[in-house]
């Protein structure tokens, strides 16, 4: 009866609309990307030669930094206001709704940054052939980090200053993600075969939507029951 | 053979921090009750009530619904229970129409819920977003979901809040019809309700200092 309207869907459709009225707060891990790899040209050298060699690296670094500070919200709002324990104690599987938040938090944080990617790899003087392989690996493991930093997040909520110890719950965790893919960047860029790595990627993002929401809905039950 | 009490609470309790926060409760919930969870500030009236609706897990005894262990039939028990909490899950950026459209079975037509805002006094307010609604109106948000909702089993945490006398006079009627139709309500206020067919379940602290956060 209520998982009709509650499900997957319900929930993917809500996190969008309730995204949409705070905007300005969810657009902030964007600006922070664009606003930071700005500084990269300043901060380092403005010669492309040195820049385009750091870029994947560097495009990496910030986008899995963007996704970070957003994720600790992904459940705090609802804690605090009662939503989680309606959620709770819905007659359907935990796993589900999760989903669709997680899918939510990926369309309106890692996709933008997969799509503004190309400029800031452009500003980086990342080379051409690097900048399809630059958006496919973010798309692919933004996805993932926002499904793995949803786990540090679920753990986490129910604390005041959980900020901190989620960063130090799921850095370790994004480590493969970003590692396969800077690879799969700097692959290309040299020439190579990227598909590997970005296949090594796909990988992992299907291990990760099939556990982490199990993962979730276990933490969640865990953390309200006190 | 008589039928089996609708919820039979049995010696539940509940530890935090290795300390059983209430003394370990029994009663029955049938059918047409009105039960009033008494007790002091802090003696785990909303644990008791949390419990009961399954979001806690006891650390001992257990629930049961219809004469069946709850975790033999979780999902046809939540169906059948409706929770309204402290924090009532009313989403700030959200209208109270969307609010309530989102807390509502997905059968409930958009008339039903006009019905149901208009019930609850928010005529005019559905529109607006929660945020610039007053804490009280907040509160008729969230009951509104007593009209549209199909469950059995009401639990209201401190349902009184922040209600004017007039809200609070039709919550207590709306109650009253709940439970004649053959629903059952359990419920926490420090108010004394003139209701019939009200019981008083007393929740006891354990410890004499008794005061939990």
């Amino acid at each position: 009866m209520i998982a009709g309207s509650q499900g997957f869907a319900g929930y993917l459709r809500r996190d969008l609309l309730l995204a949409y009225r705070r905007r300005g707060e969810v657009a902030s891990p964007l600006i922070f990307f664009v606003l930071v790899s700005t500084l990269i040209p300043l901060g380092i050298s403005p010669d492309s030669a040195r820049l385009a060699e750091l870029a994947p690296g560097i495009i990496w670094v910030m986008a899995l930094l963007a996704t970070l500070l957003s994720t600790e919200t992904l459940f705090a709002s609802d804690y605090q206001d009662g939503s989680l324990e309606q959620l709770l104690i819905s007659p359907q599987l935990l796993a589900l709704p999760v989903l669709g938040k997680i899918v939510a938090h990926w369309l309106v944080t890692g996709l933008p940054l997969t799509m503004v990617s190309p400029l800031i790899g452009v500003m980086l003087s990342l080379p051409a052939e690097g900048l399809l392989p630059l958006m496919a690996s973010l798309a692919l493991g933004t996805a993932c980090l926002s499904l793995i930093g949803a786990v540090g997040a679920a753990l986490t909520v129910s604390l005041r200053k959980g900020g901190l110890l989620l960063s130090v719950l799921v850095i370790p965790l994004y480590m493969p993600v970003i590692i396969f893919g800077s690879a799969a960047v700097q692959a290309a860029v040299d020439g190579l075969n990227w598909l590997g790595p970005l296949a090594v990627l796909g990988a992992m993002l299907s291990a990760a939507v099939a556990l982490c929401p199990l993962a979730i809905a276990g933490a969640l039950r865990l953390v309200s029951n006190n | 053979m008589s039928t089996p009490p609708l919820i039979t609470v049995e010696q539940l309790a509940f530890e935090r921090d290795d300390c059983n926060v209430f003394k370990p409760a029994s009663f029955n919930v049938e059918a047409g009750d009105i039960v009033q969870l008494e007790g002091a500030n802090g003696a785990g009236k909303t644990t008791l009530m949390r419990l009961m609706t399954s979001a806690l897990q006891p650390t001992s005894g257990a629930l049961l619904y219809k004469g069946r262990p709850i975790n033999d039939c979780r999902y046809e028990y939540l169906d059948s229970i409706l929770y309204i909490g402290h924090q009532s899950g009313v989403k700030m950026t959200l209208s109270a129409e969307e609010n309530l459209r989102w807390m509502s079975p997905a059968s409930v037509s958009s008339a039903e819920i006009t019905q149901a805002l208009d019930a609850v006094g928010l005529r005019g307010f559905a529109d607006m977003p929660c945020y610039s609604l007053s804490a009280g109106q907040h509160r008729r948000v969230a009951l509104a979901r007593l009209h549209t909702s199909k469950a059995a089993v009401w639990y209201l945490d401190e349902p009184f809040t922040s209600i004017d006398k007039q809200g609070a006079l039709a919550l207590q009627q709306q109650l009253e019809i709940h439970v004649q139709q053959g629903g059952a309500v359990v419920l926490t206020t420090h108010q004394n309700l003139p209701l019939d067919g009200l019981r008083k379940y007393i929740v006891e602290s354990h410890t004499d200092l008794g005061v939990q956060p």
